[in-house]
């Protein structure tokens, strides 16, 4: 009953709060797919080139949150603002799960449907942009999903160096020992976990179909 | 070039039929000491062949004996370690790979038809890469669903829609559909049911009588090979073992001809190829 009063009393900083964080988990997202996408493509194509950006990605992984905000914090131009450097931080994260998945989404199509295509003429980026892609769209944006998911997660410690979103309540109430000012953080943020799996997942399932 | 299907009359059939038994003019494929080495491994050596216009080449061996690298030879889907590959007297590698392969038909076992693409979408493809307008591909796309026996509304309809038998059918169309006058054909109707394979063999040669293309066609069933072929190479461990029609073939007394018609088993004379039944 109290949350609810809670939420009613403090909606318009909820929705302040949701509005940054979904801004720090999209915009972030954005950039992992722009840079995830076409390094997921070439070492898809370069098989030699495989081994060493995903070791790179999963070293990223294997960093706690925290310490990664804390290691960028003296970084001049990133460090100038709190909200470029979650982003930044968040973007790293998001990128091996969206390399991986276009890695294994290309690699995934069938070998004899590819060699059709360049046995009939289709140029390298014909079988890119007209077969591969295609194919592997579902998959690819699988690996996109699991990075927006992970990110709402991920944002809430951005809140510990000032970025915003809905972490500031989580610490906050952290700090008060007042479970309502947690959940008013946790709440609002497990929804967008859910709404961002279910938008991606739909988006999956429309192209999945022929 | 564009071809109208039913204006090929026996006449013209006869006369190409003529010109391939003579093996007079230019061949339509010539290897010229051929051979092919990936990783220390040596698939091809020393290959020499020629492929006679509108004759159905036969490439028969059994797996690893290089048959499928020698037919991806032709459209540079393998590059050779040494030797010559001259396609319509041109050296394959003289020639833009893209133009080269466009100019090629090729069709593969399981069809490799892009599940994404509506079977109208599949037939088209090498058309829309050659720019033709939306409405002749549509006009050609119908012709050659109508050749390859299948019916018009089949455009719409996915591969996973179809039998194996009609995405080979699919597959054909496919490999003709910008007229090419070279047809690679990799164990087309190898993954197929007996029965359906018997009809594809069967239509095969009634479309070979009257599109009159130069066809090197990979398999590994002698039967089929007797039975499709003007002529059939003979394959084992990367060299070419000896070139036979038919009729030789089943007489013949090589070693490993004779080792394949043993395997065989009897009856084999009668399924030597005497055209269309």
């Amino acid at each position: 009953m109290s949350l609810i009063r809670f939420f009613s009393q403090n909606y318009a900083q909820v929705l302040q709060l949701t509005v940054e964080h979904l801004w720090l988990v999209g915009i972030s997202t954005l950039f992992a797919m722009l840079i995830g996408i076409p390094l997921g493509i070439v070492i898809a194509h370069r098989r030699a080139w495989n081994k060493p950006v995903l070791t790179v990605a999963n070293i990223i992984q294997t960093i706690p949150a925290l310490a990664l905000f804390g290691f960028l914090l003296p970084v001049p131009w990133l460090g100038a603002r709190a909200d470029r450097l979650a982003i930044l931080a968040l973007t790293l994260y998001a990128l091996l799960p969206i390399i991986r998945n276009t890695y294994a989404g290309i690699r995934g199509v069938d070998a004899a449907v590819i060699e059709a295509g360049r046995g009939m003429g289709m140029t390298e980026s014909q079988l890119l942009y007209q077969v591969e892609l295609p194919l592997a769209a579902s998959v690819i944006l699988s690996g996109v999903r699991i990075a927006a998911v992970i990110s709402v997660g991920l944002a809430t410690i951005a809140a510990a160096i000032g970025a915003g979103g809905l972490g500031e309540f989580i610490f906050r109430g952290l700090a008060m020992v007042d479970d309502r000012v947690i959940l008013a953080g946790a709440i609002p943020a497990a929804i967008l976990a859910l709404l961002a799996d279910f938008a991606v997942g739909w988006v999956e399932r429309r192209l999945r179909r022929p | 070039m564009y071809f109208v299907p039913y204006n090929f009359g026996q006449n013209c059939s006869l006369r190409y039929a003529g010109l391939m038994q003579g093996g007079n003019g230019a061949p339509v494929i010539e290897f010229r000491d051929v051979s092919y080495q990936v990783a220390g491994n040596q698939v091809l050596s020393g290959l020499n062949l020629q492929v006679e216009r509108g004759e159905t080449f036969i490439l028969l061996g059994r797996s690893g004996s290089g048959k499928t690298t020698t037919l991806k030879l032709v459209n540079r889907l393998v590059a050779p370690t040494s030797g010559t590959i001259l396609v319509n007297g041109q050296a394959n590698d003289q020639t833009d790979v893209i133009r080269l392969r466009r100019g090629i038909g090729y069709v593969i076992q399981e069809a490799g038809l892009f599940p994404h693409f509506t079977v109208a979408r599949n037939i088209g493809l090498v058309p829309k890469l050659a720019g033709w307008p939306g409405d002749r591909i549509r006009d050609k796309t119908r012709e050659l669903l109508q050749l390859v026996g299948l019916p018009g509304e089949f455009a719409e309809r996915y591969p996973h829609q179809l039998s194996g038998g009609q995405r080979q059918r699919v597959g054909v169309a496919r490999a003709l559909a910008a007229d090419p006058q070279i047809l690679l054909m990799d164990e087309p109707f190898a993954a197929l049911d007996p029965l359906t394979r018997d009809e594809l063999q069967r239509e095969f040669l009634l479309l070979q009588q009257r599109l009159n293309k130069t066809v090197l066609f990979v398999t590994h069933d002698l039967r089929e090979a007797l039975r499709l072929g003007s002529r059939i190479a003979l394959m084992e461990a990367g060299k070419l073992v000896t070139v036979l029609t038919p009729q030789e073939f089943v007489k013949s007394d090589d070693r490993w001809a004779a080792a394949y018609v043993r395997a065989f088993g009897s009856g084999l004379e009668s399924a030597a190829n005497r055209g269309p039944a």
